[in-house]
């Protein structure tokens, strides 16, 4: 309980500061909003051009696309302290700082910045939701809002663990690796179209290795109550956003290691 | 060319700084050839399970190569203002550029050029090297970066690219004015660049918005950048029409040169300058 009120703590700080500028806030806000709202352009323009893909509608990618937009834009609220790790705390030696309070790091560094622009992505992720239920005359029920509920948060173990991976490489590597934007970023563009469509090998990556597609294509299938044309079982639609917390589990074995590792730089 | 050379000095000062950020521009591989390979498999799909009926004015293998092009060269535009410009107005350093004895618009618009090409040629060196010769050899030919259809395409190809680089660096010199005027780089960024993703052909090659679009899409500033080069390589855009769009190209950097150069001597009359 005493952790949760003192994220609390944090999470205000962190709000406060950036309220004073508000007209900032409110702008990177807008930014993020904008470009990311800009790929239902693209899906836009490719069914008005091609008219459906493979069975697909385009209310089917919006369903996709939101809930993976909602999930990446809440672990990405939580996990800031993790992306800057390297450049801002290890380099700069202020990791000790952290290391000698009474908290665990992880507590410390969801605190650290809690970026109110991330509600930009959220509300285009919410945007485009509203677009699939409207364009696909979409009933929500208990059942399938649970299952949205599940698969965001699935997607969010899954993306903050993506964040804590990175956060460990910097013990290696000092700098922050930008690297691993191709997961993350890429991760979001890649879970906008079904799985399906992809190239085996491609597919196969976003199942076993970053299980994105257990956090997006899997679980919207069940809330869409379609069978998978590449033959899961049905079970395992409803069941895969646990994928995503396994994912997390690891990440925190590879950090471990990380910590454990860590010899203060800096001066 | 004792008139060029500040300018053509300042090109390669700033050429050779940026060439030292190698592990920013792998990651920057990287990530674009993620981007590029789910791009290229979505088109394929589409293309793919559709009706031969609905297909754009352009074939799967063009749009492969200029998916990979647009991927290789995305340094090429202009994101947003030249960071270092930028860093001058803000500690007041801008001074310094308005006493040099040379035009500070020719001047800046050097640098800006410098600082995208240079960005744009390693990233473009592995591109080529991963999609256009590695891709092949292990059996993706159909979807890989394609040479240009012949010589004289490629020739044409080659003039648009030029054209490209001399658009973009006349874009970010009014994003430069901008700063100049705001102090803030990145609202003025973030500003355009949803314009310049959608309307470039970035975002989607132009040919693939609704039919009722393309004239006019053919004619705005922004397919300088992207679309017109791209086509004319993959011989998408050839003969009349490649002439057209070079013709355009070209209207659209006199137009914002002569926009960047009234709006900098406006700006410049009255300058406050930052810093101390």
């Amino acid at each position: 309980m005493n952790a949760i009120r003192l994220l609390i703590r944090y999470g205000s700080a962190s709000v406060r500061a950036q309220m004073q500028y508000p007209f900032n806030a409110v702008m990177l806000g807008i930014g993020q909003f904008t470009a990311t709202m800009i790929d239902m352009v693209a899906i836009w323009a490719l069914f008005s051009r091609f008219g459906a893909l493979d069975g697909w509608r385009l209310g089917d990618i919006a369903m996709f696309f939101g809930l993976v937009s909602v999930s990446f834009s809440v672990a990405d609220f939580l996990s800031r302290g993790f992306d800057v790790l390297g450049t801002e705390f290890i380099k700069t030696g202020q990791l000790d700082r952290l290391l000698l309070r009474p908290r665990t790091l992880t507590l410390q560094l969801v605190g650290n910045d809690m970026r109110l622009s991330r509600f930009g992505r959220l509300a285009q992720g919410l945007l485009v939701l509203f677009i699939a239920t409207v364009s696909l005359d979409f009933h929500w029920t208990v059942a399938t809002l649970a299952i949205a509920l599940w698969t965001v948060a699935g997607g969010t173990a899954l993306f903050f663990g993506l964040a804590v991976i990175q956060g460990s490489m910097s013990f290696w590597t000092v700098e922050s690796l930008e690297a691993m934007n191709v997961l993350t970023y890429g991760g979001v563009q890649a879970a906008q179209y079904p799985l399906s469509i992809y190239a085996r090998w491609f597919r196969t990556f976003l199942i076993f290795v970053v299980p994105i597609g257990c956090v997006a294509y899997f679980p919207v299938l069940a809330i869409l109550g379609k069978p998978d044309p590449l033959g899961a079982p049905a079970w395992f639609l409803t069941l895969s956003p646990l994928a995503g917390f396994v994912f997390l589990g690891a990440s925190f074995l590879a950090w471990r290691v990380g910590v454990a590792k860590y010899a203060s730089t800096g001066s | 060319m004792e008139l060029t050379r500040p300018y053509v000095a300042a090109f390669s000062a700033r050429f050779l700084l940026m060439l030292q950020y190698r592990a920013a521009a792998f990651a920057g591989f990287l990530t674009q050839c993620w981007w590029g390979a789910i791009k290229i498999m979505v088109y394929a799909a589409f293309y793919r399970t559709s009706h031969a009926s609905t297909h754009p004015a352009i074939t799967l293998a063009q749009v492969a190569t200029y998916t990979w092009l647009n991927q290789g060269l995305l340094a090429l535009m202009p994101w947003g203002c030249d960071p270092e410009v930028a860093l001058a107005v803000r500690t007041g350093a801008v001074s310094h550029d308005r006493l040099r004895p040379v035009d500070t618009y020719a001047f800046w618009y050097a640098r800006a050029a410098a600082y995208m090409t240079s960005r744009a040629t390693p990233r473009a060196l592995l591109m080529v090297f991963l999609a256009g010769i590695a891709m092949p050899l292990i059996g993706f030919h159909e979807l890989s970066w394609a040479p240009p259809p012949s010589v004289a395409q490629a020739a044409l190809f080659g003039l648009s690219l030029v054209l490209m680089v001399c658009l973009s660096s006349a874009f970010m010199m009014l994003l430069n004015v901008a700063v100049v005027v705001t102090l803030n780089d990145r609202w003025v960024s973030q500003s355009l660049n949803p314009l310049l993703v959608v309307l470039s052909g970035s975002l989607v090659p132009l040919a693939l918005y609704p039919q009722w679009a393309q004239r006019a899409l053919f004619f705005q500033p922004f397919a300088g950048i992207v679309d017109i080069p791209f086509r004319i390589y993959s011989g998408n855009l050839a003969g009349t029409p490649a002439y057209e769009g070079l013709a355009l190209q070209m209207l659209w950097i006199v137009v914002l040169v002569w926009l960047g150069r009234a709006w900098m001597a406006r700006v410049m009359r009255r300058l406050d300058v930052q810093g101390g």
